[in-house]
């Protein structure tokens, strides 16, 4: 086996927001650090409001006002490293068409085969010329999604990107997200409230704290992945989390409260 | 088989309100013609009579002429008015330091009367074209910039952080992500932009200039011809018209048909 290489090091020791009207300052993480090996795919799990959008904003560049260290692995040939985001929203420009949004990513000489592939891949060829607000919820995230896949991404963010759609939706939609990442491999750091999701996906669970996040677990999955379409197995996992991790509970959507 | 009865139903509605616009133009010139015939007066002229001069004045007078240099001078006035307005109200909505420094210059020139600007163009610089065109921009730019300055605080936060984050250049960002948020707001300036500017420059004619529509008019006046001032001023306002339907409508239908 190839030796590990670490594809992002991030070591957040303080993330503050200015006071703001007359508020104390709010301290979003405190004390973060996370390592992510090339090629893993890592769900970071929280209840809401814990900072989880506030960390993947920092990895991203987006926010350089925090008190820490984040190191991105270069690309083989040298260049930094490249951010794929999908968003929580799929924020796809309204004024333009899917294969423009896609378009608008990519340098123009290979932006025409990428993109008939890639929406090919995600099933979006006949919507290539449609403006995004005619599409439906779950063809915007298909869309954002290989937005992101697009530019063949070192380290691909994913801020719960499939939120507030229906259920048979999303599992469409965890079924292709595997499927591109099988086909083109790449890091993901996929954040999600949802544990069921995250067991669903990722190799590890990263387990965050309220706020101020903080890591308080680190678990592989052991699962296999053609065992995790059985609920059962899934659902056992679950709850042996939750019952360690009752910090996760109100945040974790459960059915049945189990405090 | 929805689509192209829908696509039939609104060319008959587009039709349908041409004629009625045609019919309420028609309407109009014939209580002129009516009225104008009852009063019989050489100061209210039919609506013929100014038709004909009209005819007259475009084959064998200076109209053309006259009508072209206006519209240069709006064109010129107008382009200048729009992009230094648009850049300054972009910079206002995007900086709070230059907001603050120079919102009470915003307000103050907003207030200035129009005459005044053209008045102190004309002393401080001369009777000359720069000063002319140069009077009738500042009168518009701060409109302009106001405008701009509600479109640049609206921007989408998101988008930006989309394009920052895939690192699209800025070029591409200001073209495709930019830009198009702030077209309404361009598009809403340069409409009451062009019905402003025109009426200044004829002002602007009138005071300091030899020739154009404004000149004309004043020419006219003073030998209270109504019949040609009317002619002018008929011509004048159906090429700004022709303007507003050629050119800004059909702008303005392609760059919103992503919302159709």
């Amino acid at each position: 086996m190839a030796p590990v290489t670490r594809a992002l090091f991030a070591e957040i020791r303080e993330k503050r927001y200015p006071r703001s009207r007359g508020g104390a300052s709010h301290v979003a993480l405190a004390g973060l650090s996370l390592r992510v090996a090339a090629g893993e795919l890592v769900a970071l799990v929280g209840p809401s409001g814990c900072g989880k959008t506030t960390f993947l904003n920092i990895v991203a560049g987006l926010d350089p006002d925090f008190d820490g260290d984040i190191r991105l692995a270069p690309r083989p040939d040298g260049q930094p490293a490249r951010i794929g985001y999908v968003f929580q929203e799929p924020r796809l420009l309204p004024w333009r068409t899917v294969y423009e949004n896609l378009a608008l990513v990519l340098p123009p000489q290979r932006a025409a085969g990428v993109i008939e592939d890639l929406l090919q891949a995600v099933g979006l060829s006949g919507a290539r010329n449609v403006y995004p607000p005619q599409l439906s919820g779950g063809m915007s995230r298909r869309a954002s999604v290989a937005r992101a896949f697009a530019i063949e991404p070192d380290l691909l963010l994913m801020d719960e990107p499939f939120v507030s759609l229906d259920h048979d939706t999303v599992e469409q939609l965890h079924d292709l997200l595997l499927k591109l990442w099988q086909a083109r491999p790449t890091t993901v750091l996929f954040v999600t409230h949802d544990l069921r999701e995250a067991l669903v996906l990722a190799d590890r669970l990263v387990l965050l704290s309220g706020t101020p996040g903080r890591v308080v677990a680190d678990l592989p999955v052991g699962l296999a992945r053609n065992r995790r379409h059985s609920g059962a197995e899934i659902e056992l996992l679950r709850n042996e989390i939750l019952r360690h991790h009752r910090e996760l509970i109100g945040a974790a959507a459960a059915p049945t409260p189990l405090a | 088989m929805s689509a192209p009865s829908t696509a039939r139903a609104s060319s008959w509605l587009a039709a349908s309100s041409l004629a009625q616009r045609i019919g309420s133009l028609a309407l109009f010139l014939a209580v002129w013609q009516i009225v104008a015939d009852a009063v019989h007066s050489r100061l209210l002229p039919t609506a013929s009579a100014v038709f004909v001069a009209l005819g007259q004045e475009s084959l064998h007078g200076s109209l053309l002429f006259n009508l072209g240099i206006t519209l240069a001078r709006v064109a010129a006035a107008f382009v200048i008015a729009m992009v230094v307005g648009t850049a300054i109200g972009i910079l206002m909505g995007r900086s709070r330091t230059v907001d603050v420094l120079f919102d009470s210059w915003l307000v103050l020139l907003l207030n200035l009367p129009a005459l005044v600007i053209i008045v102190l163009a004309y002393v401080w610089f001369g009777l000359t074209e720069a000063a002319a065109i140069g009077a009738v921009a500042v009168n518009k730019i701060p409109a302009v910039a106001v405008t701009l300055r509600e479109g640049a605080r609206a921007l989408d936060r998101n988008l930006a952080d989309m394009a920052q984050s895939f690192h699209v250049s800025r070029w591409r960002t200001l073209r495709h992500v930019v830009m198009p948020q702030l077209y309404p707001y361009i598009f809403g300036a340069a409409r009451s932009g062009l019905a402003l500017v025109w009426k200044i420059v004829l002002i602007v004619e009138l005071l300091g200039l030899s020739n154009g529509v404004g000149f004309e008019i004043q020419l006219y006046f003073q030998q209270f011809d109504v019949t040609r001032i009317l002619a002018y001023t008929i011509a004048f306002v159906a090429v700004i018209q022709l303007i507003e339907w050629g050119v800004f409508q059909p702008l303005e239908r392609s760059a919103s048909a992503w919302r159709r």
